[in-house]
């Protein structure tokens, strides 16, 4: 049977289940790692509270499921059975299968699958029996009779208990037409009495048809606390113990997945801190404080109340941003929920791999945009496969290279200014730069490697179809990869750049704006048209003379740059601006960077910083190549903001053709 | 209407406890751990506790020895709710003083008819 607060609460509970499964994760691997016993309680708790909720909340295969789990779990709890790494390992497919069950509950599809169905078997086994008994045990038999005689005598200690021998009396009148005569030959005398325990007894006839299970039911929490006999006064021709049960289950499989099918899809709803509320809240008062106060000037404003109305406007400001900051707060969660899996990945892998790997987990705490932390993700595993695969040597090479057999992969989130920087690390063997070279020769990337900075070979591995890897392995793929991290992560407006040093290791550095929705960036004027380019990919800002522009075959134009000649971008000419500014000397470079290159964007000028609230150009018009969205300025008028990625892409495109 | 104490670590089950009370018109305090439950159950009074049994930090059978040994608490109702359908859990509970049990699963109308079974 369903009804609304199943279907309110079953989402709640596929939730907190998932993350209960990552702690049932974590622990196995900490309790392989030689951990304490009380990881054994966590995990069984986990076990044990997905399993009774998946029965209340309609997924009975789930907990039959999590049942035999928790069976094997309660004899390593209890003593009975040492846990091994066979174990460890069963409980962990064991893990991956109920994530697979959430993942078809939420899609609203059949809960079990062959996997399932084996593992089951796995568990029964490691039980040292047989597949899952499954069936509903005898129960007594039914017994029915006419009338009824019930003698029932608490103990004196049963009212402690919280059961008081009126409440089931009254319940028994639910069952027909009762006689009661209470027994006062224990009663002790009055100087002895403890108005706490009970001393009497009761001799009860119920008339009317009844079942002894529904007699005895009634004194179900009593057992033990009392003595109770049941006898049957007339008795019935047995009745035959029809277990009709079973037949009902069906039904109720189809509706459960009917439910599931209603509340399908992914979650879009966001866990909040309460504190991050009480904030939100707190703020929100302030905000009508002020506003009542501002509000005194409605009828006008004189000289004498001048200081009052600046004040008010001040804090106004203050209140708008720490709001907006509070919001954009509550998108905000830790990367510790994708930084998560990687114990397990890590394990798995280099186990496949031979490798011996630790694996550093810094700053967890960090927080992201909850969208930018979903497509995080991707890109991370990718680093640390490679990380795995190409980066850490098998133990032998570590050892011929002086180093200590298991290498070290570190993740590390951060805040960096209005930036995460997520980095990983590894202490394996670096890029190598002639196979990279010699690689991209082959591919036709370059002509050859002379006078290529590190820099630029490291640079190479994020070119579409690269691979060096001698052997390609079913982890790191075919050389899809590194390009498609990079792409992902612009796709963020974040951007990615390598640090290697041969023999001693890498370091892969994401950078990631702080949201998605508010980007802090620069107003440049050209003509009457207004763009925002983002401050993080701004280098600098110069003004140059008509001398400095080299001109060279094809109509480009190139200025030099710290060494470099870098090509000039004239957004007037790019957008089909009239009334620019087109003189150089006249108008403002803006030297930017995107995707590790750099280009000079010319404009007429800089208006000033401000925040911008990204609007998505795709939602409300179509894509447009250069340009990552827009914004609306203060005066109303629409600004388009600045793709820096996706220009220094079209230039190397032009470049090339 | 009674004052009910609901406690279990898991939101969901919680939520529907507490959800399913309110409904019938109970008053309802959630508690996720049996500690949270004594320091709520110490500020106040209840006519009823509805306790899950593996809960971190204090679990629900010494919540309930701890609980009975406070005055106040002395004859209140508390049902263990508890997935065990074999009975030493059961047992386990009413030795430390639990009245009684619910065991899970259970739906919102057998909640509702049990708790009214307890309140009489």
């Amino acid at each position: 049977m369903v009804n609304a607060a199943l279907a309110q609460f079953q989402q709640v509970f596929i939730e907190e289940s998932l993350e209960g499964l990552d702690t049932m994760e974590s622990s196995l691997l900490a309790l392989d790692d030689g951990g304490d016993a009380e990881l054994v309680h966590t995990i069984f708790r986990a076990a044990h509270s997905i399993k009774g909720g998946a029965a209340t909340f309609g997924f009975p295969e789930m907990s039959s499921f999590t049942h035999e789990a928790e069976s094997l779990l309660d004899e390593v709890r209890g003593g009975k059975r040492a846990i091994d790494g066979g174990i460890v390992e069963l409980l962990l497919r064991t893990v991956d299968c109920l994530r697979g069950m959430f993942a078809r509950a939420r899609a609203g599809e059949p809960l079990n699958d062959a996997v399932a169905e084996g593992l089951r078997g796995e568990l029964a086994a490691a039980m040292g029996r047989g597949a899952a008994a499954g069936g509903v045990q005898a129960r007594r038999e039914v017994d029915q009779a006419d009338a009824w005689t019930i003698r029932f005598r608490p103990h004196p200690g049963m009212l402690a208990g919280g059961n008081d021998p009126l409440r089931l009396i009254r319940e028994l009148a639910g069952l027909g037409e009762l006689a009661v005569t209470a027994e006062l030959d224990r009663l002790p005398a009055l100087d002895r009495l403890d108005p706490a325990e009970c001393h009497l007894g009761w001799t009860i006839e119920l008339a009317g048809p009844a079942k002894r299970a529904d007699i005895a039911a009634v004194f179900d929490w009593v057992e033990g606390e009392c003595e109770l006999a049941i006898e049957p006064k007339h008795v019935v021709a047995a009745a035959a113990a029809a277990s009709a049960a079973p037949a009902a289950a069906p039904v109720a499989d189809v509706a459960a997945a009917r439910a599931q099918r209603e509340t399908s899809a992914e979650s879009s709803t966001v866990r909040v801190a309460i504190d991050k509320i009480d904030g939100l809240i707190n703020l929100v008062g302030e905000l009508v404080i002020t506003q009542s106060m501002l509000d005194t000037f409605r009828d006008g404003v004189d000289a004498s109340r001048l200081a009052l109305l600046e004040q008010g406007l001040a804090q106004l400001a203050r209140h708008t941003r720490e709001l907006q900051e509070s919001v954009m707060g509550i998108r905000m969660l830790p990367i510790a929920s994708v930084f998560n899996r990687f114990p397990r990945m890590v394990r798995d892998i280099s186990q496949k791999l031979g490798k011996q790997v630790r694996l550093e987990l810094v700053g967890e705490h960090t927080e992201l945009d909850k969208t930018v932390l979903e497509k995080i993700g991707d890109p991370l595993v990718h680093l640390v496969r490679n990380a795995i695969d190409h980066g850490l040597e098998l133990p032998a090479q570590r050892r011929a290279a002086g180093k200590g057999d298991t290498g070290t992969l570190r993740l590390e989130a951060s805040h960096r200014g209005g930036n995460i920087v997520v980095e990983v690390s590894d202490d394996g063997a670096g890029l190598n730069r002639e196979a990279i070279v010699a690689k991209a020769v082959q591919r036709g990337l370059i002509a050859s490697g002379e006078g290529l900075g590190d820099e630029a070979v490291a640079d190479l591995i994020f070119q579409p179809g690269f691979s060096t890897a001698a052997v390609t392995t079913d982890l790191s793929g075919r050389g899809v990869g590194m390009d498609v991290v990079r792409r992902n992560v612009a796709d963020l407006g974040g951007s990615v750049t390598i640090r290697s040093t041969s023999g001693k290791g890498s370091v892969f550095t994401i950078t990631l704006p702080l949201t998605l929705a508010i980007i802090d960036g620069l107003t440049a004027a050209v003509g009457e048209e207004r763009y925002i380019v983002p401050l993080v990919s701004i280098v600098e800002s110069i003004q140059l003379q008509r001398e400095a522009i080299r001109t060279v075959v094809g109509g480009g134009e190139l200025f030099r740059f710290r060494g470099d000649y870098l090509p000039v971008i004239r957004l007037h000419e790019l957008f089909g601006c009239p009334d620019a500014v087109r003189a150089i000397d006249e108008g403002l470079l803006i030297v930017v960077e995107g995707e590790g290159a750099r280009v000079g964007l010319f404009v007429d000028g800089l208006i000033g910083q401000q925040q911008a609230v990204v609007k998505s150009l795709e939602a409300n018009y179509r894509r447009v190549s250069g340009v990552s969205g827009a914004t609306i300025l203060a005066d109303g008028s629409v600004a388009l903001i600045v793709d820096v990625a996706g220009m220094v892409r079209m230039q190397s495109r032009r470049k090339v053709a | 209407m009674a004052k009910i104490l609901a406690v279990d670590d898991s939101a969901s089950m919680r939520g529907m406890v507490a959800f399913t009370l309110r409904g019938a018109g109970h008053e309802v305090t959630e508690a996720e751990n049996g500690q949270l439950a004594l320091d709520v159950a110490r500020g106040g009074s209840f006519d009823l506790v509805l306790a899950d049994v593996n809960m971190p930090v204090l679990d629900g059978i010494a919540m309930v020895r701890e609980m009975r040994a406070m005055d106040s608490y002395k004859g209140v109702p508390i049902l263990m709710l508890t997935t065990e359908s074999h009975t030493d859990k059961k047992m386990e509970g009413k030795a430390a003083g639990a009245t009684g049990w619910l065991v899970k699963p259970f739906d919102p109308e057998q909640l509702l008819a049990t708790v009214k079974r307890v309140l009489g």
